[in-house]
């Protein structure tokens, strides 16, 4: 009984996960940069879905249209402003760039939203806590599923289905390549940007909803989604589920039954034993290199 | 070594020389004695800062060598200072060991820690390690806080025993002055000479291409564990002289932020240079420091309620600032400019 609702805890709490490790395996795909500013990005996100239902005090679906319009809008000013020029540069490079916008952002927060803790309205997501049999289902969580799922089908549509799509995967094949196959690069890589901000957006404010956002600490919490991405695998997106959920379930099981504070830090302990024996995670590929 | 036109050594001594010139001589004298004299000229503040700056010179010279030097990136550099102020409190507390007693074993404990965090690194590179040692990051301060909260303090604030140098007692940061800067200064010196060595020169083939390294006959896993250990040893003493400077230890001085910020002084002076280094840390914390009265003049125009968060904030804000515009237009950091400064006197007037 108490391992299911364990269980049930860890697959809703993995979903969120795995939005961000979409997000992060996203841009790795296409433009090769490890985005280590993703906590920023989506506590960001979640801080201006926040303002405008609290400060604004829109209804739902407006709030949501806006903010999807400020993540457009923060996506596309990142690439540009950020990520463009550093094109090209050693890895070194882009992770301090990527650490760099992190702390830039963590500033602009901590001036705009203060450092305390910012919470949603309580009721802002209808419905209650669900008993089956014994097991309680919060709706928050079960909502934040939901929409990860949601996203992540709608994701797989426009992979699949549409030419924008098509050509991102073929840039994640191969840059230059597709280059002169015709693909615009650039607009592509602005595109990759401005959706991998709207999934960490979603998040943010799957995030925020649960826990309430600091600009310090949400950071902290969502860096767990770079164990999960190492676990699935750099270059997969099934890998990147599959990997938010594990560590989802993981972190519920070993909370649960050994201790809070150790299952804080079993993300990490996972991702240090894969870095060991199997760097390239489940579903990733294994690099070969010449000289 | 490159040498401006005219200049000879007709010695191998003279060619070895680490001061050479006598504008080099002139240079290492004239500061020396300015250092030595300077807690008889400043106050008390701006001694504080120059000991922090000191004491950060001897970390991120210990990260340069491991990510400068031999390409290894670390954001554990801050946690491996964590481990030599922590193990140094627990020995002077639990075990009334002296200040210089435990030093050699606080910085040997962090050495050896950072050398199981940098096992990983055999196998990965890149990103991959930079989550490897993020874990280091994760993982340790939550050690020091969780795993046996009653030796080191948990979260709280520990102080150690004030410790004394040949009948002084180090009370005041006049007097500590002189000990962080020892070991300041003498880390400097032996990075710079390290990274002539045969140890650097494997470092840096290390990081130009591994594998050509190794078919040359560099063995990368002993250098790549070499240079583990030695920028956590450099971690170490920098966490002792943390320990010496504020007169206690606590956690939330080593956190992935203050790794964030040893890395970006790396970036800000320029990698794999040890003067760049030494910059980098000045004109970091400096600007730091600059920002807190912007910080406090811009607060005061706004309510009391956001005035404590604007000055919070000015201080990450600006400094991710400067790191971003540093990486897009001078990736080559401070040291290379002082290189294109040094040509273009040297060349006057013509431009090249």
């Amino acid at each position: 009984m108490l391992t299911a609702q364990f269980l049930i805890t860890g697959v809703l709490t993995g979903g969120i996960y795995a939005l961000i490790a979409v997000s992060i395996v996203l841009v790795y795909k296409a433009t090769r940069v490890f985005n280590f500013a993703v906590g920023e990005i989506l506590t960001l996100g979640g801080l201006v879905f926040y303002s405008f239902v609290v400060w604004c005090r829109l209804p739902l679906l407006p709030a949501c249209l806006a903010a999807f319009m400020m993540a457009i809008v923060a996506g596309s000013l990142v690439e540009r402003l950020v990520f463009r020029p550093l094109l090209g540069q050693p890895i070194l490079s882009i992770i301090m760039g990527t650490l760099a916008l992190a702390v830039f952002l963590k500033g602009v927060m901590l001036i705009v939203w203060t450092g305390y803790t910012s919470s949603f309205p309580a009721d802002m997501l209808p419905g209650r806590t669900i008993l089956v049999g014994r097991i309680a289902i919060s709706h928050e969580l079960l909502w934040s599923s939901v929409i990860a799922l949601i996203a992540l089908v709608i994701l797989g549509y426009f992979f699949i289905r549409t030419q924008t799509g098509l050509n991102m995967r073929a840039i994640s094949e191969d840059h230059e390549l597709s280059m002169t196959c015709g693909v615009n690069i650039t607009l592509c890589f602005s595109i990759t940007w401005i959706l991998a901000v709207i999934l960490g957006s979603i998040s943010g404010v799957l995030l925020g909803n649960r826990i309430g956002l600091t600009p310090v600490i949400t950071p902290l919490i969502a860096l767990k989604a770079f164990p999960a991405v190492i676990f699935g695998g750099l270059e997969s997106i099934v890998g990147a589920v599959v990997g938010g959920m594990a560590i989802g379930i993981i972190e519920s099981l070993i909370g649960g039954f050994i201790s809070p504070t150790v299952g804080e830090i079993s993300a990490y302990i996972i991702l240090l034993i894969v870095l060991l024996f199997r760097p390239e995670g489940l579903f990733g590929l294994e690099r070969i290199e010449r000289v | 070594m490159w040498r401006p036109c005219g200049t000879f050594d007709d010695t191998y001594q003279s060619d070895m020389a680490i001061v050479r010139t006598p504008a080099q001589i002139g240079l290492l004298v004239g500061s020396l004695v300015v250092l030595a004299l300077l807690p008889l000229i400043v106050s008390g503040a701006t001694i504080t800062t120059v000991n922090l700056i000191a004491l950060s010179i001897i970390s991120v010279q210990g990260l340069n060598i491991l990510t400068g030097l031999t390409g290894q990136i670390s954001l554990g550099q801050g946690a491996f200072m964590g481990v030599g102020a922590y193990t140094l409190m627990m020995l002077m507390n639990h075990l009334a060991f002296s200040y210089w007693l435990a030093l050699p074993f606080a910085v040997t404990s962090a050495g050896l820690v950072g050398l199981v965090f940098g096992l990983p690194s055999l196998r990965i590179k890149g990103f991959y390690l930079a989550m490897a040692t993020l874990a280091a990051q994760v993982l340790i301060p939550w050690m020091i806080v969780n795993v046996r909260p009653d030796l080191t303090g948990g979260t709280d604030t520990v102080n150690i025993p004030t410790p004394s140098l040949f009948g002084v007692v180090l009370s005041n940061q006049g007097s500590i002055y002189y000990v962080i800067m020892f070991f300041g200064v003498m880390s400097i010196f032996m990075t710079r000479n390290l990274a002539r060595s045969k140890l650097g020169r494997a470092f840096v083939a290390i990081r130009d291409n591994d594998l050509a390294a190794e078919i040359m006959g560099v063995e990368i896993f002993r250098y790549k564990m070499l240079s583990f250990f030695i920028s956590s040893l450099y971690a170490g003493l920098a966490g002792c002289m943390w320990a010496l400077w504020m007169g206690a230890v606590n956690v939330d001085a080593f956190s992935l932020d203050a790794s964030i910020w040893y890395l970006g002084m790396i970036i800000v002076g320029g990698l794999g240079s040890t003067l760049g280094a030494a910059l980098g840390v000045i004109f970091i914390r400096l600007l730091d420091l600059g920002v807190v009265p912007l910080g406090a003049t811009i607060a005061a125009l706004f309510p009391p309620m956001v005035e404590n968060a604007i000055k919070n904030g000015t201080g990450s804000l600006i400094f991710g600032l400067v790191l971003l515009l540093f990486i897009i237009h001078e990736p080559r950091g401070l040291a290379h400019r002082w290189e294109i400064i040094k040509h273009s006197y040297r060349r006057w007037p013509f431009p090249y």
